[in-house]
């Protein structure tokens, strides 16, 4: 036992001798997540702010320029272009300077003036589908309010009818503002974690086997759980130290509210690290060079992780089947729960399923990667 | 002529090379085909069927028609009608419901008074995005009822109105709003950065840890033509990868091509050689396949993620990010597909987007071309 204590931390030191050998790897596993929580923390937005609106007002009446106050005002919507001709809406959506379009027929003033029902037309670039989709949302609520007082006006003023309007009352829980960055940037965290932990493990193995070091260790009295033991713990320090990091980028440096407790987010941050990790050493135990490590890692982990984690896209929009896939990514699990408990303090009560399934999941990929990896070093 | 005869060897080998490693060409040329796939099906941002929550405090004839527009949508999938706050709050906390509707005890009263009443809308707002299309869904279905219902009123005492604007939304390119057309296009510009930068320089630098370059390097071969003999294959592999992708993204999710295949393959082909170059001078900078890796990563994979408007729009990123994102090529490159494809544009609408690639790729090659001289004298 004490022998083994003392092999493994000879190995250790032997790794972080490499580690300083090579400085830019040391850099790359501190200066990288840096750079990619504040790369995504920044770009990762769904946030649709300063749309560009052209407009083509054929009416010049008060009655059009009021709508296209409508428009202006809600915030949504800047309007930078003003043309005079329908096809000039046209050319500034074909080449993409505009989002969207408003386009106001003559005698829409009049229309309304004489209560017949008035047109108007907006036009959308459905290319931007997600875009082009919240863009159509804030126009029709705009129409729709303009459209509604114009009713209610009629209806009382006029006709004597009383008929009181709903005026839908917004709250939002967790997030009030509607920050999308209060959503990604936990999420950012999870997926850095696991792009740094899982593809350094990963390449560190495969670079001794191709260089054959890997050989050269096997063949001295170092016994396999020794070295296994030996190679993982570095990167397990260097998973801890990132992970600090990236939580406090998170904190305090995209101010995300912290809600919940600090201790069971790490505590569960390190189970996921030992399973990102676990993955690396399955990925080494696959791969017979680091290119086809950093293949397998890119394509079988990194972006089914990203999709199907729910880290872009939630996953109750995607299609059933693809919702039971994305079970067996530990990543969706870990999303929940650092969302939960940056956003809304939720404790160990509400999040065990999440944490069972990561220790599940950390549990089953260490062994059998151990047993595969003592398999090739026998 | 001779030119590509002394090529000829290099190319035959590193064509060698790929072949005895059919797991790395498989990935390569399957893998794509598989995630578009996936891709094409799973990322959807239409959020419906969001879980909503009912608690109708008033229980009138005029309560239950309002929320009856809830019960039957596409949108909202009743989860349960409650009859208190604490319930909204815990279902909302453990995740059970993303929403809920709150008719207050006076809705009914008022609004036949001729009063305004207010109805609350609660939402869930850790998912920015979903939170605000459910807002966004909810605020309209309220809206649109409270419209009808004063129509209705006046109708009922005799007179006759209809709604006064009549909103005619056109939706071009993409009428149905599919998430697929948008996100296919530029899944392309992914997977040529992956396949030409990222591949390219883990093949030369691979060469390098192995000390095989040094071998090639003292052939009576010119480091330029080593570079081009070693890459040539990889532009083969790149085009015929985004072959299966467009032939994929056309009978599988009828991504139509409006555009010039020609010109498509233009740009294609132009970003190829761009990344390519880009791949050969990571190479030049370092020994180590994992740190290539890394810059690679950094230098193309990240930017053409996520500041290419793949997924996130460049508009409503912070100034600085939005000045970065022109070094992204694969910016342009998007602006250039999704035309060519979506909007069937030409030529001359897309000559900057052109132009820009051309000068991303002569630059790359040129830079790159040197540092190889530099270092092989």
């Amino acid at each position: 036992m004490r022998r083994s204590l003392h092999v493994i931390r000879e190995m250790i030191r032997k790794e972080f001798y490499q580690l300083r050998h090579d400085p830019r790897m040391l850099g790359v596993s501190i200066v990288a997540p840096v750079l990619q929580v504040l790369l995504l923390g920044y770009a990762a937005t769904t946030d649709i702010t300063n749309s560009t609106m052209v407009v083509c007002d054929l009416d010049h009446t008060e009655e059009s320029r009021e709508l296209i106050r409508d428009f202006t005002n809600s915030g949504y919507f800047v309007a930078r272009y003003t043309v005079d001709d329908p096809a000039g809406v046209d050319q500034h959506i074909e080449r993409a300077r505009a989002n969207i379009g408003l386009v106001i027929a003559r005698g829409y003033g009049r229309d309304l003036l004489a209560r017949r029902p008035a047109e108007i037309q907006v036009i959308l670039d459905g290319a931007d589908a997600n875009t082009a989709n919240v863009l159509l949302g804030y126009a029709t609520q705009i129409v729709s309010t303009r459209s509604q007082k114009i009713l209610a006006q009629y209806a009382s003023v006029i006709h004597g009818v009383r008929y009181g309007q709903i005026v839908p009352e917004p709250r939002v829980w967790f997030n009030p503002d509607l920050k999308s960055a209060n959503y990604m940037v936990p999420g950012v965290v999870g997926l850095v974690l696991m792009i740094i932990t899982m593809t350094l493990t990963s390449l560190g193995i495969v670079k001794e086997k191709e260089i054959g070091t890997l050989e050269q260790l096997m063949v001295t009295p170092i016994r396999p759980h020794e070295l296994i033991l030996g190679k993982l713990v570095p990167f397990i320090m260097i998973g801890f130290v990132d992970m600090t990091i990236v939580l406090g980028l998170a904190r305090f440096w995209f101010g995300v509210p912290l809600v919940g407790s600090v201790a069971l987010l790490f505590g569960l941050s390190a189970l996921f690290i030992l399973t990102t990790l676990g993955l690396g050493l399955f990925i080494s135990t696959i791969a017979k060079s680091q290119q086809q490590a950093m293949l397998i890692a890119q394509f079988f982990f990194f972006m089914p992780f990203m999709f199907f984690s729910g880290f872009v896209v939630p996953i109750a929009n995607m299609p059933r089947a693809i919702q039971y896939v994305s079970y067996i990514i530990p990543l969706r699990y870990f999303l929940e729960i650092v969302r939960g408990i940056f956003l809304k303090g939720t404790n160990l009560l509400t999040l065990w399923p999440q944490a069972l399934a990561l220790t599940a999941f950390g549990a089953t990929i260490l062994t059998l990667s151990i047993l595969r990896f003592r398999k090739t070093l026998e | 002529m001779s030119i590509i005869r002394s090529l000829h060897p290099i190319i035959v080998k590193e064509f060698r090379q790929i072949r005895r490693d059919p797991t790395s060409l498989g990935m390569l040329l399957v893998l794509p085909a598989i995630l578009i796939i996936v891709v094409g099906y799973a990322l959807n941002f239409d959020v419906k069927h969001i879980p909503l929550l009912i608690f109708d405090q008033s229980m009138t004839p005029e309560s239950r028609a309002l929320l009856d527009q809830f019960r039957h949508t596409e949108y909202f999938d009743l989860v349960a009608d409650v009859r208190s706050y604490k319930e909204i709050e815990n279902r909302i906390l453990n995740g059970d419901a993303k929403a809920a509707v709150v008719v207050p005890p006076e809705f009914a009263r008022d609004i036949l008074a001729g009063r305004n009443t207010s109805v609350q809308i609660l939402v869930d707002g850790s998912d920015a995005n979903s939170a605000g299309q459910a807002l966004n869904y909810a605020t309209r279905m309220t809206m649109a009822y409270s419209t009808a219902a004063i129509a209705q009123a006046f109708q009922f005492k005799g007179g006759s109105l209809s709604v006064p604007i009549r909103f005619e939304p056109r939706i071009w390119y993409n009428p149905d709003l599919r998430s697929s057309e948008f996100l296919i296009p530029g899944l392309i510009g992914f997977i040529i950065v992956l396949t030409s930068v990222v591949s390219t320089s883990m093949t030369v630098v691979r060469e390098k840890e192995r000390g095989t370059m040094e071998q090639i390097m003292v052939s009576p071969l010119r480091p330029v033509q080593v570079i081009i003999g070693k890459t040539i294959p990889y532009v083969g592999i790149t085009l015929l990868a985004s072959t299966i992708i467009i032939l994929l993204g056309y009978f599988v999710f009828g991504i139509p091509i409006h555009g010039s295949i020609l010109l498509l393959y233009a740009a294609l082909l132009i970003v190829t050689l761009g990344g390519l170059g880009q791949g050969v001078l990571i190479s030049t900078v370092t020994d180590s396949q994992q740190v290539a890796f890394m810059i690679s990563v950094f230098s193309s994979l990240l930017p053409s993620m996520l500041l290419s408007g793949f997924v996130f729009p460049i508009a409503s990123m912070p100034i600085v990010l939005q000045i970065l994102s022109n070094l992204a090529v694969n910016k342009f490159f998007l602006v250039a597909v999704r035309g060519l494809m979506l909007k069937g544009a030409g030529f001359m609408d897309l000559w900057p987007q052109f132009l820009y690639l051309s000068l991303f790729a002569a630059v790359m090659l040129g830079v790159s071309t040197v540092r190889m001289r530099k270092r092989s004298v």
